[in-house]
């Protein structure tokens, strides 16, 4: 039984450290000391995949992406 | 519903549309800024510029509604969208209705916006800089209350508003664009400013 | 320009010796005459012959032909191939020279890599000037395709696959957020492949000779050979020609002190007497740069000036490399002067930790690999700065690094 798994892709040439994603996915995060988004790189659980979509929609410059692999 | 009502109507939620819409050019600024209003987490800016945009765009709709039903001056559905070939007013209104026309570009690919990719929605994006100044003029231009004083300190208002946050956006721009690998080299002494400068 | 020796490692075989250009009359005298028509072939025998790529990632050949061949037929559009001589690495001169030498095996490999991946469009990326390879494709009369030659800007990532591509698209030479990789959408939006020149050498001699003959140089595991460019203090630069598995003890006079750079400016500082065992892998091999570094001169301010300028080649786009790349060079200029050092070693590594990996290329990393390796190699000449004292002698800048303004 195979599972499709959602991670969080961030197009860093778009990224402009607004921080939107770590207010959204606090479990999943964080900032740098610079503002910029630092990711685990774990797939995201089934129960967080609607707050990731809004992340992903919500972000100024569309730099967080989903990718469902 | 009477003539004088709805040319009541019509005055009013023009007015409205006037401080919602520069409400919005604000909140969009303040997002283009990464600034949080007092009280809101982040997306909270993002989420009030579209909700409130949104809301605007209601107002207007009743705005046109109310205009177009007036049986008192001749205002077709069409001037609403076709500019300049209206009976009533041609050049005023006709610049309300470019205005318009700015807006539903802007609003329309805004719901599109996660399809259309960003350069493409920043590009039309940008139309709004166009929309809101030609929709002032139109409100001066045709307005009835023009000469009123509460209508002229509105309008001051709003655009010193509009002004002084364009100003900052400018001005953070050029800022930003001064932050090539070279500047931040050329600091080595004092500490290097961080994202959020 | 740079001379190749008579310092024969191996039988010659990209680099023939008199260091003279072989026009097409020589070339094909050389080497004999190349035979297109058999794809499917050429695709068998590179995947037999082992050969990896000499761009500095060293992926397997085969895999990358075989996956834009795929991603040809799945999206319906002809592949695009550029053949990467951009060579935006200041210490490597190995492609400038092999498209000097011998272009013809260049546009031959370049010919058949098309053949192979079904490509419509073809493109020869190089810095500027080399005006002599209009000349060379001028004598060339059987190429299936018109190669276009593009001139990139001189920059460090210009040759990085994406920013290749994106400039030939007529964008900036900046590296793209690559989801879809560039095999899959690369020049105006074509499944292409970006392959090193000295790749494409070895892929016309294997088309003609076959894969047992690749093999016949090198290990079993590691196949072939290599262009090195060979940095030794008070000799002419040089770029040879060396099999996998020598040990580059015997393509540098090491001593028992000193260190070695290997690899290039994203490659690995290692001390001489190490380096002297070590064999040519693809692990360090990089951009095929072998840079002696004399025990007389400080490894540490070497290393700085390198670091200002991969700090100052950043493309500034991505956020971590544009904060952390200036701030670690700037630190990393501190600990090559003698003083207390305060934090800046703690400073450096936690700043190293937050540029790996977070941008659209790999800059960042390979800066951080050679920010480790000099850490590392050059310990005991940190303690010495941090007890106020430098064991070098001379203050003569070694490694060549463009419009060095220290």
């Amino acid at each position: 039984m195979t599972h499709e798994t959602t991670t969080i892709d961030i197009d860093w040439t778009a990224c402009q450290a607004h921080g939107l994603c770590a207010e959204l996915l606090p479990e999943h995060i964080t900032l740098d000391e610079w503002g910029y988004p630092l990711i685990d790189g774990a797939p995201i659980p089934t129960r967080t995949t609607k707050r990731a979509r809004r992340a992903a929609a919500d972000c100024p410059v569309l730099a967080l992406k989903l990718r469902v692999g | 519903m009477s003539s004088e009502t709805l040319w009541y109507a019509n005055r009013a939620t023009g007015a409205v549309c006037l401080v919602l819409f520069t409400v919005v050019v604000l909140l969009g600024i303040a997002v283009r800024l990464r600034g949080r209003l007092p009280g809101l987490p982040r997306f909270g800016t993002v989420t009030l510029h579209r909700t409130l945009s949104l809301s605007a765009t209601a107002f207007l709709t009743l705005h046109i509604a109310a205009a177009v039903i007036d049986g008192y001056v001749d205002i077709t559905l069409l001037d609403a969208v076709v500019p300049f070939v209206s009976d009533y007013q041609p050049l005023w209104l006709g610049l309300g209705t470019v205005a318009l026309d700015l807006m539903l570009a802007v609003l329309i690919t805004s719901l599109l916006r996660a399809r259309l990719g960003h350069r493409t929605w920043r590009a039309v994006h940008w139309l709004a800089y166009a929309s809101w100044p030609i929709a002032l003029v139109h409100g001066i231009g045709i307005g009835t209350d023009t000469g009123a004083d509460w209508m002229t300190w509105l309008t001051v208002s709003c655009v010193a508003a509009v002004l002084a946050a364009f100003g900052i956006r400018t001005a953070h721009a050029v800022r930003a664009s001064h932050r090539t690998p070279t500047a931040l080299l050329r600091t080595p002494e004092r500490p290097l400013e961080g994202a959020r400068s | 320009m740079t001379a190749t020796y008579t310092d024969i490692f191996m039988p010659p075989r990209l680099l023939a010796p008199g260091g003279a250009p072989a026009d097409f009359a020589t070339h094909e005298r050389r080497y004999g005459p190349v035979s297109y028509g058999n794809p499917a072939q050429l695709l068998e025998t590179v995947g037999q012959s082992g050969l990896t790529g000499r761009g500095g990632a060293a992926f397997a050949t085969y895999r990358k032909l075989v996956s834009v061949a795929d991603a040809g037929r799945r999206t319906g559009r002809a592949p695009v191939i550029v053949a990467n001589g951009a060579e935006g690495e200041p210490a490597s001169h190995k492609d400038k020279t092999l498209l000097q030498l011998s272009p013809h095996l260049v546009l031959d490999g370049l010919q058949l890599a098309a053949e192979a991946v079904g490509a419509g469009e073809a493109y020869l990326a190089v810095e500027a000037g080399a005006s002599y390879l209009e000349a060379a494709l001028a004598e060339r009369r059987r190429d299936p395709l018109t190669v276009k030659v593009v001139r990139v800007p001189k920059r460090f990532l210009s040759g990085q696959s994406s920013a290749l591509t994106s400039y030939v698209s007529g964008g900036a030479a900046l590296p793209q957020h690559q989801r879809p990789p560039v095999r899959e959408r690369g020049v105006n939006r074509a499944p292409t492949l970006v392959q090193n020149v000295e790749t494409l050498a070895h892929l016309a001699l294997i088309a003609r000779y076959g894969a047992d003959w690749f093999r016949a140089a090198g290990t079993p595991s590691e196949p072939g050979s290599a262009l090195c460019t060979v940095h030794v203090p008070g000799r002419e630069v040089r770029v040879v020609e060396a099999p996998f598995g020598m040990q580059i003890g015997r393509l540098l006079p090491l001593g028992p002190t000193g260190a070695v750079l290997i690899g290039g400016y994203h490659g690995t500082w290692l001390p001489a007497s190490e380096a002297a065992q070590l064999p040519l892998t693809t692990t360090y091999l990089g951009a095929g740069v072998l840079a002696m570094l004399p025990a007389d001169h400080c490894g540490l301010a070497e290393t700085a000036r390198v670091l200002r300028y991969l700090a100052l080649e950043s493309a500034g786009q991505c956020g971590p490399c544009l904060n952390g790349l200036p701030r670690i060079a700037a630190a990393f200029q501190a600990l090559a002067t003698p003083g207390p050092q305060g934090t800046t070693r703690t400073d450096i590594a936690r700043w190293s930790g937050l540029v790996e990996g977070r941008g659209a290329c790999h800059h960042p990393d390979g800066t951080v690999r050679l920010v480790r390796s000099a850490l590392t190699t050059f310990a005991p000449e940190l303690d010495a700065h941090a007890r106020g004292f430098c064991t070098a002698t001379t203050q003569t800048p070694l490694l060549p690094v463009p419009n060095d303004r220290t």
